[in-house]
């Protein structure tokens, strides 16, 4: 009796406590962009759709891909690919959107794939490596190696959390080092 | 909005309760005002009574002791009323007035938990607590001029006396009530009523304790002539008496309205033989139920997904062979037929009448006009056209301050107007109509007007007009709009702090209004405001500019054109213009301000549309074609993403797509910025090169 209670409270508390209680596991859904494996947060992601054609947006930044109906809400479209400011993305049928809830803002974000749920615990979470790089690459959280794969945890307050007149004005900023780098 | 938890029952009593106090006080004002400009009634009265009454009510529930006490001094002398103790002469009524003034500063203080002055309200509730003891006085006396009794012979049948009855002021002063005698006169037979009001002088000759109206009772009854005279027998000495017996069966004049007595309250009320009509227009009760606006809210955005869902139904309906399936046809149709109503009967719901702002306004007045030392009234009509209500919260800013404008600039201190021959009372009109789907609001006055050598003077001034130029009256009225113009001599307290006519002009632009002024010197200024009956949907055309679709809302154009390649003249650096039956229009590439690629750029083989906005003039705007005309539902592309130059909004069509709407005002100057991608390589690179590889995908 008493080990037996000991273990099923052991394994609830596992489960049920938050995520930022330390010990415990933090779960992530994890994309593709070309060979690079990210991860984000599975609490911000509200759904998950294939690409659809969107209206563009004038004059926007180019990673804005434009607006989606999403059951009559208008959804702004991320390319993630360009905001990490390595190309575009030339969406087909077989991409995928990630619809995330950034602070009270719901936007998607147009990956590759999307490939696996992980569990890991906070504390295997590395520092991204200062590479030189501007600081407005704070959308990296941190890296993560899971069996012999590496993934890239993306945070979305990093994405979304300046003024998106910021994130304008840094973006081509970015592109142009990343690609001059 | 305070400490206590939201799930806490008395908190949200509380709170629902000062949502009704908000409510009875709008009533309260209205009928006060009804009751002040003589239209009242004794239903009017009543409804004032329980307006009081139920603040009382709550206000005891809640152990706000401070409201108790006002709101039941208030009470007795409206029940006193009632009762006919009290009449409703101007005194009292403005009594009542600056009574509901201070109970809605009361409420407001506990609402705010703030606490006012000790003496907050005194000297009102002794001015009520005076007339209270007054009526008490008066009413045994004139009780007894019922009881005397004469005999004289009996005539019987029934007869038509036309009785003349004008008091002199000493029989008021006597404390004969004329309205007792008027109720006894009606315990002899049907009574109609008709007032003389003939004698009444104009505010500021009234001495409160004189008597200035005259009656003319017409009588049907069986009793004798001496019967009458009876009722009269003390006061005749203090009155002019005149009963007269016309022909039998002659026809009572169509002009007199058959007033109850019991309704005809001394000088005031007595008006109400005139104008009888308010008291049925007014609906005595609603029935009605409290719903939370989020609750409707969240009713309109449903409906409009299923107008979305059923417009895509429809289009595809289209597709399908019609004789292959004519039930699912028709249930398309009957969805399309019944989707529009659902739409119109919830976007009803939210349709409130600008009422609830108006009645706001004559308290404005009377405050801003006592603080100015001017006479100023303010009269309203078209208080019940109905308008959405998002529009109607955001109306009372520059209402106000519409108002406070024609009350400190525009009307004068009573002095300059008699001396300009006007009446010493000043007049501000405010007036709500509904023409062609769109709300008109007019606020005017009867006061100085426009100065417009000094406007012009000032603009030139402030380097806002250049010196030498000539600018037409209406131009010159305008000016009046830009930002920080004030033309006040000193800037006062009330107006003129900065926060000028520009500020309203940008309240009403973003409601989707326009605001016009009319004025002429000396004799006024009229303002009028255009706004749209409702934000969430907007009638517009649909067009295609390349690949894209645009909506531009129908309110702004003014016609559409392919114009004749003889109309199109080049301008050296700023693009084309079209000439356009004398009038040159710069023509502005909607496919170049949004980058667009694969539309038309020859306007000759596109589309122009001469649109017209407040700030940018007049327009022609390329675009490839007219798709259509439609309603659409506006939504906003703010809640997940930024403001968009030229964009007012989104909206979903009925493929299920989203289309921008077009912010006609902006859409010039972003026509004269310098396109982005063109300065320097490495925005080339960003804007220019990817977008190359989309197209190609695509």
């Amino acid at each position: 009796m008493q080990p037996d209670q000991t273990s099923i409270a052991g394994f609830a508390q596992d489960d049920l406590d938050p995520p930022a209680g330390g010990e415990n596991r933090q779960q992530f859904i994890t994309f593709t962009l070309g060979a690079e494996e990210y991860g984000i947060d599975i609490m911000v992601v509200r759904e998950i759709k294939g690409w659809t054609d969107t209206t563009m947006i004038p004059n926007a930044p180019v990673h804005v891909r434009g607006v989606i109906n999403l059951r009559g809400v208008i959804v702004p479209i991320f390319d993630l690919r360009a905001r990490f400011g390595v190309g575009l993305t030339v969406p087909t049928s077989m991409h995928v959107v990630i619809i995330v809830a950034a602070g009270t803002r719901t936007v998607g974000l147009l990956v590759d794939t999307v490939s696996d749920i992980i569990s890991i615990d906070p504390k295997a979470i590395r520092p991204v490596p200062e590479m030189g790089l501007p600081t407005e690459d704070q959308f990296l959280e941190g890296l993560v190696a899971i069996e012999n794969r590496m993934v890239t945890l993306v945070s979305l307050a990093g994405l979304f959390g300046k003024s998106a007149d910021a994130t304008k004005r840094h973006f081509k900023g970015d592109l142009a080092t990343s690609k001059a780098a | 909005m305070n400490s206590e938890g939201e799930g806490y029952p008395l908190a949200q009593f509380r709170k629902t309760y000062f949502e009704e106090c908000t409510e009875l006080l709008d009533a309260l004002q209205s009928n006060l005002d009804m009751l002040s400009n003589g239209s009242g009634d004794a239903e009017t009265l009543h409804a004032i009574f329980r307006s009081v009454h139920s603040i009382k009510g709550g206000a005891g529930a809640f152990g706000f002791a401070g409201l108790v006490t006002f709101s039941h001094v208030f009470e007795s002398l409206l029940d006193a009323m009632r009762e006919q103790k009290v009449s409703a002469v101007p005194e009292i009524v403005q009594l009542l007035l600056r009574a509901s003034d201070a109970l809605a500063d009361i409420v407001n203080a506990a609402r705010s938990e703030q606490s006012l002055d000790a003496g907050f309200g005194a000297e009102i509730v002794a001015a009520m607590e005076e007339v209270l003891a007054g009526a008490a006085d008066a009413q045994p006396e004139a009780a007894e001029a019922a009881t005397a009794v004469t005999a004289e012979p009996e005539v019987t049948g029934e007869r038509r006396y036309r009785i003349a009855f004008t008091p002199h002021s000493e029989m008021l002063q006597k404390a004969n009530e004329p309205l007792l005698l008027v109720r006894q006169l009606r315990r002899l037979g049907g009574v109609s009523v008709e007032v003389d009001t003939s004698r009444i002088p104009l505010l500021a000759a009234l001495d409160p304790e004189a008597a200035y109206l005259g009656w003319t009772f017409t009588l049907d009854t069986g009793a004798p002539q001496s019967a009458i005279h009876e009722v009269f027998e003390f006061v005749e000495d203090d009155c002019d008496l005149l009963v007269t017996l016309p022909e039998a069966g002659m026809p009572v004049a169509a002009a007199t309205v058959t007033a109850t007595p019991e309704f005809v309250a001394e000088p005031a009320a007595a008006s109400v033989a005139k104008t009888a009509e308010p008291a049925a227009a007014v609906p005595v009760a609603t029935q009605s139920i409290r719903v939370d606006v989020d609750k409707v809210d969240r009713l309109v955005n449903l409906v409009g997904e299923l107008v979305i869902t059923q417009a895509m139904l429809t289009e595809q309906g289209t597709l399908l062979p019609a004789d292959h399936y004519p039930a699912l046809i028709q249930g398309i149709e009957a969805l399309a037929q019944s989707a529009r109503e659902l739409q119109e009967s919830v976007m009803a719901i939210r349709a409130q009448p600008v009422k609830s702002v108006f009645a706001r306004m004559p308290r404005v007045v009377r405050d801003l006009a006592a603080t100015l030392g001017k006479e100023v009234r303010i009269v309203t009509a078209g208080e019940m056209t109905e308008i959405d209500k998002t529009v109607i919260e955001q109306l009372n800013d520059p209402l106000t301050h519409m108002i406070r404008n024609a009350l400190d600039h525009g009307i004068e201190g009573p002095d300059a107007r008699v001396a300009a021959g006007k009446p010493r009372q000043g007049t501000i009109h405010l007036s709500a109509a509904q023409r062609s789907g769109r709300i008109v609001i007019e606020v005017s006055d009867d006061g100085r007007g426009i100065n417009r050598e000094k406007v012009l003077a000032k603009a030139q001034d402030r380097g806002l007009v250049p010196p030498g130029a000539s600018l037409s009256e209406e131009e010159i009225d305008n000016l009046i709009f830009l930002p920080s113009f004030s033309t006040a001599d000193v800037v006062s307290n009330i107006s003129g702090r900065g926060v000028g006519m520009d500020v309203v002009k940008r309240n009403v632009q973003s409601l989707g209004g326009r605001i016009t002024v009319h004025s002429r010197f000396g004799a006024g200024s009229r303002f009028t405001l255009s706004l749209p009956l409702t934000l969430a949907v907007v009638d517009g055309m649909v067009v295609s500019v390349g690949k894209e679709t645009f909506i531009i809302p129908l309110t702004a154009i003014i016609e559409s054109l392919r114009p004749r390649a003889a109309d199109i003249h080049p301008v050296i650096g700023r693009g084309n213009v079209l000439a356009l039956r004398g009038e040159y229009l710069p023509l502005i590439p909607l496919h170049k301000c949004f980058e667009v690629e694969g539309a038309i750029s020859d306007p000759c083989s596109g589309i122009v549309i001469v649109v017209q906005s407040e700030s940018a003039g007049r327009v022609g705007v390329m675009v490839d074609e007219l798709l259509g005309q439609q309603q659409v539902v506006v939504k906003s592309l703010e809640a997940n993403y930024d403001p968009v130059d030229g964009i007012s909004g989104a909206t979903i069509l009925g493929n299920g797509r989203v289309a921008l709407i077009l912010d006609i005002a902006r859409l010039r100057e972003i026509d004269a910025e310098p396109r982005p991608e063109k300065p320097s390589p490495i925005q080339q690179f960003a804007t220019s090169e990817p977008r190359e590889e989309i197209t190609h995908a695509a």
